[in-house]
Order: structure tokens, then sequence, then C-alpha cells
């Protein structure tokens, strides 16, 4: 459709998806996977695919962080490598 | 014989598939949303799957993770609400568990907030109730079984986070869970093994009018809804109970 805006939301999938990463915080990692699940639910709207991206924003932003958090509490803050 | 190109207009399945569904797929099961007709109707057997996977997950978390508890923790903190003062109380004193001015927390959190905790309660049923929506409205809207059933299990997972863990296993143990989650993919596998006991193939569901008199295309819909209810179930329950595990570490004991 506009392909401006299909660009800069691929250009945010990709920088967001290198940083989850290579951060070696972990919590900031899960908060990253976040933003990476919430920019492919946009690319998938954009592309006009609706109940895909009304499933990645209700597991992305329900689920997925949540668990990714607890996991982080159970364990350590910082990564080892 | 080599595949034919991404997206290439003249392929095999652009040809004859995509056209039969599109046009078919609302006189065959009166269902406008056609993704769901897709999902739930055409390739439902690929969905029964996809729940079972969903309830295997969570039981590999829970064979994973789960501990049950074989010594009591080496101390229990206790904190008295109006003072703010914490006991530390070693293994073999005596805890004030009945009491109204003590209340347990937790090793390593936060005091809890009565305003999280109303302003989640008063919210609480409406998300719920978005949920239940979702699942019954897939048929016209986008959603269906699997959306509403995430939204319903994070409604439940944010009453486990704003009261304790505790609370909210005392309301939704891990055995009702489990079993609601088996339930789910049950009342899924169940409803295709009854268009096999009433005479066609697997998961047909237009054999369904021969129970409830309706047309063949009414029942197709009826079918899709009971199933989007086995799925719903199924995703809600494997979502709190992964959640139990995981921020516990299976010991159900303290939490997030």
């Amino acid at each position: 459709m506009i392909w401006q805006f299909d660009l800069i939301i691929l250009t945010l999938v990709v920088i967001s998806g290198i940083a989850a990463i290579s951060i070696r915080d972990l919590l900031g990692a899960s908060v990253l996977f976040g933003a990476y699940s919430f920019l492919m639910c946009l690319a998938w709207a954009a592309m006009g695919a609706v109940d895909v991206a009304f499933t990645e924003a209700s597991v992305g932003a329900g689920v997925s962080t949540v668990f990714f958090v607890a996991a982080v509490f159970r364990t350590s803050r910082r990564s080892k490598d | 014989m080599d595949f034919p190109a991404y997206g290439d207009p003249e392929s095999p399945a652009s040809q004859h598939v995509s056209p039969y569904y599109i046009e078919k797929a609302i006189e065959d099961t009166a269902v406008p949303n056609l993704v769901t007709a897709v999902l739930a109707d055409y390739r439902g057997y690929d969905t029964l799957f996809e729940t079972a996977v969903i309830f295997t997950a969570g039981l590999a978390c829970f064979i994973l993770l789960r501990r049950f508890r074989r010594e009591p923790p080496q101390f229990r903190l206790y904190r008295h609400l109006d003072t703010g003062v914490t006991l530390i109380i070693e293994q073999g004193g005596k805890e004030p568990t009945d009491s109204d001015e003590f209340r347990r927390i937790d090793s390593q959190w936060v005091p809890y907030d009565l305003i999280m905790q109303k302003a989640v309660g008063l919210v609480v049923p409406f998300l719920q109730l978005f949920a239940l929506y979702v699942i019954a409205h897939g048929h016209h809207s986008p959603g269906g079984g699997f959306q509403g059933g995430v939204i319903f299990g994070a409604t439940l997972i944010l009453i486990a986070i704003s009261n304790d863990l505790r609370s909210t296993t005392r309301r939704i143990s891990e055995t009702i869970s489990s079993k609601l989650a088996s339930t789910g993919v049950l009342i899924y596998a169940g409803t295709g093994a009854l268009c096999l006991l009433l005479g066609a193939n697997f998961l047909n569901y237009s054999q369904l009018s021969k129970l409830i008199h309706v047309s063949t295309v009414m029942a197709r819909s009826h079918g899709i809804l009971l199933i989007e209810i086995g799925v719903g179930l199924a995703v809600a329950a494997v979502m709190i109970w992964i959640y139990y595990n995981l921020v516990s570490a299976g010991r159900h004991d303290e939490g997030l």
C-alpha cells in the first residue's frame, strides 16, 4: 500500500530484532521482544492480514512479554555472554 | 518439474483452490469471515493439532518445572499491615497465619498496592466479556477461538499479578486449569468424532444437521462455533497453567 510506511516499519523491525538479541540486560531484551511483536503486528495489518495482526497483538502484548519477564525474574537479569 | 514462482497467479493453488474458497465459503458454511471458515472448517484438521500442540506446551512446562515441595522453606516473611514492620519467622517458629493484621509477603518483591488490586478488579470483568465476545463473534469479525482464549488467559494472568499468586492459586487451582485444557482439546476432537459416528468423515460438520435439525449449511456454522469454544477453553487454561509453573519456578509458592 503506502510504501513509505512499510519501509519504516520494516527498518524498525530489523533494528529491534538485532537489538533484542545483542543487548546484555535481559529485562530490556524482553521489552524489545515485545516491541518487535508490536511492529510485526503493524506490518501484517498494513498488508491486510487482520486476523493474524489481532493474534500477534494479543499474544505479544498479553502473554509472551509476561512469560519472558517471569522467566527473567526467576533467573539472572544480566546475560552471561 | 519445478516449483512455481512466489506469488505466481498461474500456480495451481491460485487457480483452483483459492477461487473455490473465496467464492463458495459463504454459501457452504454461512460464515462471512473467510479466514475462520478456512481455518476451522476446510482445514479443521490442522487446527485440531495446533490446539493439541498448545496443550503439549503447557504439559511440557508442567513436567519440566513443577516441584512438589517436600520440605517447607527456610523462613517466611510476615508484614504487619498497620505499622509496616516485617517479621522473619524461621522454620519451627509460630506463624501468625490466621491473623488479620499480618499478611504473608514474598521474599523478593514490592508491597501489594491496594489501588492496583481494586483497579484491576474493576477492569477484569469487562476484559473477560470482551474475550467471550471475540470467541462468539469470530464468524463475522476478525478473531475467533484462539484470540479470545489468549485474551481470557491474559486476564487471569493480570489477576495473578495484581493480587498474590497464592490467592489466585486458591481460586483457580492448577488441577482445574489442567483439566480445562484437556477438556478443550476433547471438545474439539469430540465434535469430529461425533461427525464420524453420525456417518461421514471426521470433522465433516454437515452431519450435525441430523442431530440439531437445521439445514446442512447452518450445521457447519454451528460446528465451527463449537470447535472455537473448545479452542478458546484450551488456550485460556494453558496460558494460566504455564504462568503458574513459570513464575514460581514450579513451587506455586511465591510469584511476581
